[in-house]
């Protein structure tokens, strides 16, 4: 950001006073882009695969998708504006999982306990995760990479240990499994709702609070952001722990869905929330991001994952239309930055 | 005459093996513009860091006020009021003018339970600050930082400096990236802050820019203070020769001459980079 753009050119804003300025803002959100990926992959499956793609069924198959996902990109993606990565949540969302299975399942305790259990795998990875990125200075795409084969390595040995198998079945009483993994109108899975309620508070901390400044701040430059006074390293480890808690939830709600829970599995949410958080507009760098973004990203990449089904394509042509999404969404964004970057307010001549 | 702001006594500064500093004795008054001079790796941002509290002295002592002071992270320095401003002014290029100026404090006000982010308050003094110091292009809060020119996101720090109460200002070369106009934007909002009585730092490689604003002239060879005058003193030329390091290495000798003499004739070590043209 050596060469400042100009800002005595012409407004990049809009002829008009007040519709054209409102325009011009809306062009100026972090989600601009993502706003028009949306539009354009929902016509295009409306399109293709018509009536079905729009009836309830076909709205639960990529929300349901959706919910999991976004309840794990939503603080993946505060993590990126705070210029962070977590890939451990792979590895957490299986360890939380058989955590509860085993706990609930297994030895036969309250469900209470498994879940406790569980989300407290989540924080502690989470935590260990911060301390480990403040600690030794290693970027946390390493730090959280090693995390995550140690998780795995963990929950593969003491599952075998304690239950001499890969996989364990659980039966949830009937209170939880309707809060955490029932279908509502026997598709719409429940955790659509918690996807929402994640959603509503990381936006509100995210864009209404101090905090939510501070995590803006340590994004766009750390050191800065401490000298002028923010706790970065408190700020580190809470992130961390939120998205250990989120990928937790996600793993808990999985295991009450399916009744079941295995070592493998989880893999794919790494990538996948990566890919929800980029294509809503959050800067891989930090410093940039709207959390209505995040969950726009998701929605467009769940439709695209889920819509494929509903074509006569074949479905592996879906990761190809979610590569070139992906890359038209960074580009995309890096045009809707600029121009908020060179917007200036119109001149009053 | 009244206590000095900021006072440094003997202040020496060496990484492991290597003397950046030696012995700098200086003195900076409120309501005055010192100019921080001298060739590249003379010890400029290392002698500023020091004062901002983002090193330690390894021996000698600060004084604010008359008082001794020690910092043990910038944010020591800058609750006494030292606030120090970059080559790029506003250093989060994607936040906007009214939450960047408030970062680390920001202005709240209260929605039923919830304690809310004041973007309205944030953007209104942001903005007023800014005018305040001449630069009234600046009106909406909104705007991204990354979007200001340089100029303009200088003078939004420095604005925001004095708005939270600086008492003691240091531009490490301010004026460097900026064009003719851009940069006498800059100066004048230097000129602006010492008449509120601040004691502002300048550093720069143009004579120019220092005779412009200048009070007081410190040269800075090899982490020696080789030469500290008043506004008049010296004339262009001379200031020129000194920071090109001309007449300054005949100073030098008679500088190494007194440390020797004071340091049972041990020359001072060479700094790192020892390239005095
Ligand atoms: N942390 C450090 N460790 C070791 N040496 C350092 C350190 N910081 C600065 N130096 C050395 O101290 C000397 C002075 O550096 P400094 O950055 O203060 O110079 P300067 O006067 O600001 O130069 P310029 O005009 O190029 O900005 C240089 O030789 C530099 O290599
Ligand atoms: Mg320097």
């Amino acid at each position: 950001m050596a060469t400042a753009a100009r800002t005595d050119t012409a407004a990049t804003g809009a002829p008009g006073k007040t519709g054209g300025r409102s325009l011009g803002a809306l062009i100026r959100r972090p989600e601009a882009g993502s706003v028009l990926g949306l539009v354009a992959v929902f016509a295009f499956f409306t399109l293709v695969s018509g009536q079905i793609f729009v009836s309830p069924a076909g709205f639960a198959s990529w929300l349901n998708v959706a919910a999991e996902i976004g309840i794990v990109a939503l603080p993946i993606g505060l993590l990126m504006i705070a210029g962070e990565l977590d890939l451990s949540i792979g590895a957490v969302i299986p360890a939380a999982s058989l955590s509860f299975a085993i706990v609930s399942g297994h030895y036969d305790m309250p469900e209470v306990i498994g879940v406790a259990v569980a989300l407290g795998v989540g924080l502690l990875v989470g935590a260990v995760n911060g301390f480990l990125v403040l600690r030794t200075g290693v970027p946390s795409l390493i730090v959280t990479i090693g995390t995550m084969f140690a998780v795995m390595g963990l929950t593969l040995g003491l599952s075998v240990l304690l239950t001499g198998s890969t996989s364990t079945n659980v039966v949830p009483a009937p209170v939880w499994k309707a809060i955490f993994g029932t279908f509502i109108g026997g598709m719409f899975q429940v955790t659509i709702f918690w996807w929402i309620a994640f959603a509503a508070v990381i936006a509100y901390v995210l864009h209404v609070t101090p905090f939510g400044n501070w995590i803006f701040a340590m994004g766009g430059d750390k050191t800065s952001a401490r000298n002028a006074g923010i706790p970065t390293e408190r700020l580190t480890i809470t992130l961390f722990m939120v998205s250990g808690f989120a990928a937790a939830f996600v793993g808990v709600s999985q295991a009450m869905v399916y009744q079941s829970a295995q070592v493998a599995g989880g893999q794919a949410f790494i990538f996948n929330s990566i890919m929800c958080v980029v294509i809503g507009g959050v800067l891989l760098t930090g410093g940039f991001g709207s959390v209505v973004g995040i969950v726009l990203g998701t929605i467009t990449f769940s439709m695209v994952n889920q819509g494929i089904y509903f074509t006569g394509f074949d479905p592996n042509l879906g990761s190809v239309i979610i590569g070139a999404l992906l890359l038209l969404a960074v580009l995309m964004n890096d045009t809707f930055r600029q121009m908020a970057l060179s917007y200036s307010t119109k001149k009053k001549s | 005459m009244t206590e000095p702001v900021l006072e440094l006594r003997n202040v020496n500064k060496s990484f492991g093996p290597i003397d950046v500093l030696h012995d700098i004795n200086l003195t900076i008054n409120a309501g005055e513009v010192l100019c921080l001079l001298g060739d590249n790796g003379a010890g400029k941002s290392t002698l500023i860091r020091t004062l901002a509290g983002v090193h330690k002295p390894t021996t000698g002592q600060m004084f604010m006020d008359g008082e001794a002071v020690s910092f043990d992270k910038p944010k020591d320095a800058a609750d006494r009021g030292i606030a120090t401003v970059h080559q790029f002014g506003g250093t989060f290029p994607l936040m906007t003018i009214g939450r960047s100026f408030f970062v680390g404090c920001e202005p709240t006000r209260k929605i039923g339970p919830f304690k809310v982010f004041d973007r309205k308050t944030a953007n209104e003094t942001a903005v007023k600050a800014v005018q305040e110091f001449g630069i009234t292009r600046i009106d909406d809060g909104d705007r991204l930082i990354g979007g200001l020119s340089g100029g303009e996101r200088q003078s939004l720090a420095i604005a925001r400096a004095v708005h939270f109460g600086a008492r003691v200002l240091i531009l490490d070369e301010p004026t460097a990236a900026l064009g003719v106009k851009q940069a006498s934007h800059v100066l004048r909002i230097v000129l602006e802050a010492r008449k509120r009585g601040i004691a502002v730092i300048f550093i720069t490689h143009q004579v120019t820019h220092a005779m412009a604003v200048g009070d007081h002239f410190a040269v800075l060879i090899r982490g020696a203070v080789a030469a500290n005058f008043m506004r008049g003193e010296k004339s262009r030329e001379e200031i020129t020769d000194l920071m090109a390091g001309g007449e300054a290495l005949a100073d030098l000798d008679t500088a190494m001459e007194d440390y020797k003499d004071s340091h049972d004739g041990h020359p001072p070590q060479p700094a790192s980079r020892a390239t005095v043209a």
